[in-house]
């Protein structure tokens, strides 16, 4: 049984340009315990979709239904399940760690001494323990970034989404995270979702890809599938099965600048 | 559940005002400067009533404290938004009217603070008032603090800049402030003028304040003030709910 499944999911905002279908309809059917990657060219409508799986967006058409609850009748209970970790992060720069793991602990509604014990539960975790009393402004990216998580982990939901956890990260930041997803999964059987830019890390994270473009679902499966089916063989890379996916040609014939 | 999520959102914002001295005492700037240098210029002039300038001078302080003060706090819900820290709030089960309560609690307390400074400043330069009309004044100062403090989340919400913020607050604050008579009393004005002010709700408070601070507590101004001041506020925060819990747009 998936944990997350959507149907005709779509969002349309209206503008006074006119109405933009930033999400037109999208499908998805994850299962528990998946890490997926949502990949597409910037404004396919990946961050959207997370926002309405999340609840912070109001679908104007479809159904889902995250962990059993139904996004569009229940999103409370979708809240208490889902973690989200959003592009910008979440942290006041000028609040210490400690008061913002305390205070999230406080609004998923835990006791004022639960909320502490998780707080130093999850600096633990995520190795925040001699940051404690350091305001968000002075962390490192990547130490910002554990931060947000740490925020979005504070309920053990069933389920984590990450947009684009990486972004901005250096390399060493970088596969630290994906050994954290990895660990979710594999001690708490967290169900992971994030987007992506970078198709190293989707290749190396991912169980599966969901590629999205133009507010719809245009190409899924594992990496190598996605290869295999677009750019020929399991051996091409990933960067033309995409671009070929997308529908951007791999190749154009005037790709190279006349003169710089 | 609305009461506990109320109280840890106050504590949250409650907490990081009391960190900054700045915040604690900033608004007070405007109407201190008022009081000091603008304050003298009315003793001895006929104001049209038989109470003392201080007693027609304070009053309107008050309220141009909560006016100015409270109508610009949506400046940090703007802010909010752009660290991420509304959204994060969002996606926990939080009662989303609890998020705009224990925001303008936080204000209403923090700018009725700020009127008995405001209060004690003036009992210096010489205003004498008695004490239930000074009490009275503080709530008066505390609900609109409360109503205009909605009303500016929920503005901030629908707003994404800063730069379309703050040009539509100001140009609500400065004629409210004229046409209310904060400053001198509009029955000194021409008829037009007086009738004009009575279309601004904060004419009603002011004059129910400054009955207060002469000691007339059961008048047509008084019950007027108050009824035009909890209806005002009931409309505020009804809008500001409304705001708060539709799905971010």
């Amino acid at each position: 049984m998936p944990v997350i499944s959507t149907s005709g999911l779509a969002r349309t905002f209206t503008t006074k340009a006119g109405p933009v279908h930033a999400v037109r309809s999208v499908d998805l059917s994850v299962m528990p315990g998946e890490i997926v990657g949502l990949l597409g060219p910037n404004g396919a409508g990946k961050t959207t979709t997370l926002r309405m799986l999340t609840t912070l967006l109001a679908p104007t058409g479809g159904t889902a239904t995250v962990a059993g609850h139904d996004l569009l009748t229940d999103p409370a209970a979708v809240r208490a399940v889902c973690g989200y970790v959003a592009q910008s992060g979440g942290a006041d720069p000028y609040l210490t760690v400690r008061e913002e793991l305390v205070t999230q602990g406080r609004l998923y509604r835990l006791g004022r001494a639960e909320a502490a014990a998780r707080a130093g539960e999850l600096a633990a975790a995520l190795g925040l323990e001699d940051l404690l009393d350091r305001k968000a402004a002075s962390l490192s990216g990547g130490q910002r970034r554990r931060l947000d998580i740490a925020m979005g982990l504070t309920h053990r939901p069933a389920v984590l989404f990450l947009d684009e956890p990486t972004t901005g990260l250096d390399p060493g930041s970088r596969a630290d995270l994906w050994d954290l997803v990895r660990s979710l999964r594999d001690g708490a059987g967290t169900t992971v979702v994030l987007t992506t830019h970078y198709l190293d890390e989707a290749d190396a994270l991912a169980d599966r890809l969901i590629l999205i473009d133009g507010g719809t679902v245009v190409a899924e499966g594992t990496p190598a599938q996605l290869r295999t089916r677009y750019a020929g063989s399991p051996d091409a890379s990933l960067q033309d099965a995409f671009l070929a996916a997308t529908g951007r040609p791999a190749n154009p014939a005037d790709a190279a600048p006349v003169a710089v | 559940m609305l009461f506990h999520d109320t109280a840890i959102v106050f504590g949250r914002y409650a907490r990081q005002t009391l960190r900054s001295r700045f915040q604690v005492l900033f608004g007070l700037l405007m109407p201190l400067l008022h009081l000091f240098f603008f304050g003298p210029l009315l003793q001895g002039l006929p104001l049209g009533s038989s109470a003392d300038s201080w007693q027609v001078l304070v009053p309107g302080l008050l309220l141009q404290l909560s006016l100015f003060g409270a109508s610009f706090a949506g400046f940090a819900i703007i802010i909010e938004k752009s660290t991420g820290v509304v959204e994060r709030m969002r996606v926990t089960p939080v009662s989303r009217l609890a998020l705009l309560l224990g925001r303008v609690l936080r204000d209403a307390l923090l700018f009725t603070f700020q009127a008995v400074l405001l209060v004690l400043a003036a009992l210096l330069m010489g205003l004498r008032a008695p004490l239930a009309g000074i009490l009275i004044g503080f709530a008066f100062t505390g609900v609109l603090a409360l109503a205009l403090a909605s009303l500016s989340y929920a503005l901030a919400m629908r707003v994404a800049t800063p730069q379309e913020f703050g040009p539509v607050i100001n140009a609500v604050t400065m004629p409210a402030m004229l046409l209310s008579g904060l400053m001198l009393p509009i029955t000194l004005g021409p008829a037009w003028l007086d009738v004009v002010s009575h279309f601004t709700p904060f004419r009603y408070l002011v004059d129910a304040v400054r009955d207060a601070y002469t000691g007339s507590y059961a008048t047509a101004h008084m019950l007027y003030g108050v009824l035009v001041a909890v209806g005002f506020a009931l409309l505020a925060v009804t809008v500001g709910t409304r705001v708060f819990q539709r799905a971010g747009a």
